[in-house]
């Protein structure tokens, strides 16, 4: 009664999950970055006019 | 981030690694294989150890919520924010990775017993507790509702735990005292990569906020230096 197959899909899955939500995590990160530089930009360049 | 945080977070990441390194060698070559189950047993590891987390995770959203509505910082809403959404994370493994374990061993993916429908209950409040604050109309009142979800939520997770205790189920006896020396160790060691994991995301999370906060503010002063 080894039942291997369901061994790897259980484990398979928790590390895709996890890794899903890393990823998840790292793109808002990303899309948060460059709208803060470009609001800084923004404010900047207001800032000299 | 300050430099003393990033060396923070660095030890963090490394612990991390090597604890979650560890675990994966004790739970699939250190661990003797179960007589009865067979090697399907060794879901059991993570399956406890996500399970563990997912409480903490909503204990965690549970004191923030009492401090949010005491002190009304905003801090404590961020902290109870993410934190049900790891929970919410850990909760799904845990119900995924129990229908894959009852398969072999009880022959259905699931059954309507006490432990599983209170899990389900639990992943059902966070999910309803991330919805309250996205259909709020004003941010602060949704903050405020979903710190009172976040409150009577809780109730459930005693329920999750006790439930073997109180009804009659299916599930198996989560005594820690009755596993051998072999199995105790790959699950002590388990619990404390999750948890690690846990901190580091909590903690990415909070770092997250704050970039949005910030992003926030620039906004605001964008609008009002055109305002003027």
């Amino acid at each position: 009664m080894d039942n291997l197959n369901y061994l790897f899909a259980a484990y398979t899955i928790i590390w895709a999950v996890i890794f899903g939500y890393v990823f998840f995590m790292h793109q808002r990160h990303r899309r948060l970055q460059r709208e803060l530089d470009l609001l800084k930009e923004d404010v900047d360049e207001q800032k000299m006019d | 981030m300050g430099e003393k945080n990033i060396v923070r977070s660095n030890i963090l990441l490394g612990l991390g690694f090597a604890l979650m390194t560890a675990a994966l060698y004790l739970v699939f070559i250190f661990a003797p294989t179960e007589e009865a189950m067979g090697q399907i047993q060794r879901i059991f590891y993570f399956h406890v150890s996500m399970a563990w987390v997912a409480f903490l995770a909503f204990f965690v959203v549970f004191i923030c919520s009492i401090l949010y509505l005491w002190k009304r910082a905003i801090k404590w809403d961020t902290i109870a924010r993410f934190s049900a959404e790891l929970g919410i994370v850990f909760t799904t493994l845990v119900l995924i990775t129990g229908p894959i374990w009852a398969k072999p061993v009880w022959g259905v993916w699931w059954i309507w017993e006490p432990r599983l429908t209170a899990t389900l209950v639990l992943w059902l409040i966070y999910i309803a507790y991330l919805l309250v604050r996205s259909y709020a109309a004003e941010a602060s009142r949704g903050a405020r509702f979903a710190a009172v979800l976040g409150i009577v939520g809780f109730i459930d997770v005693p329920i999750v735990y006790l439930s073997i205790h109180l009804w009659r189920t299916h599930h198996p006896p989560a005594l820690v005292s009755d596993l051998v020396p072999s199995m105790l160790l790959p699950l002590l060691v388990s619990v404390a990569a999750f948890t690690v994991l846990y901190i580091i995301l909590i903690t990415r999370s909070i770092s997250l906020s704050n970039l949005e906060a910030e992003v926030r503010q620039l906004k605001d002063a964008r609008a009002n230096q055109r305002r003027s």
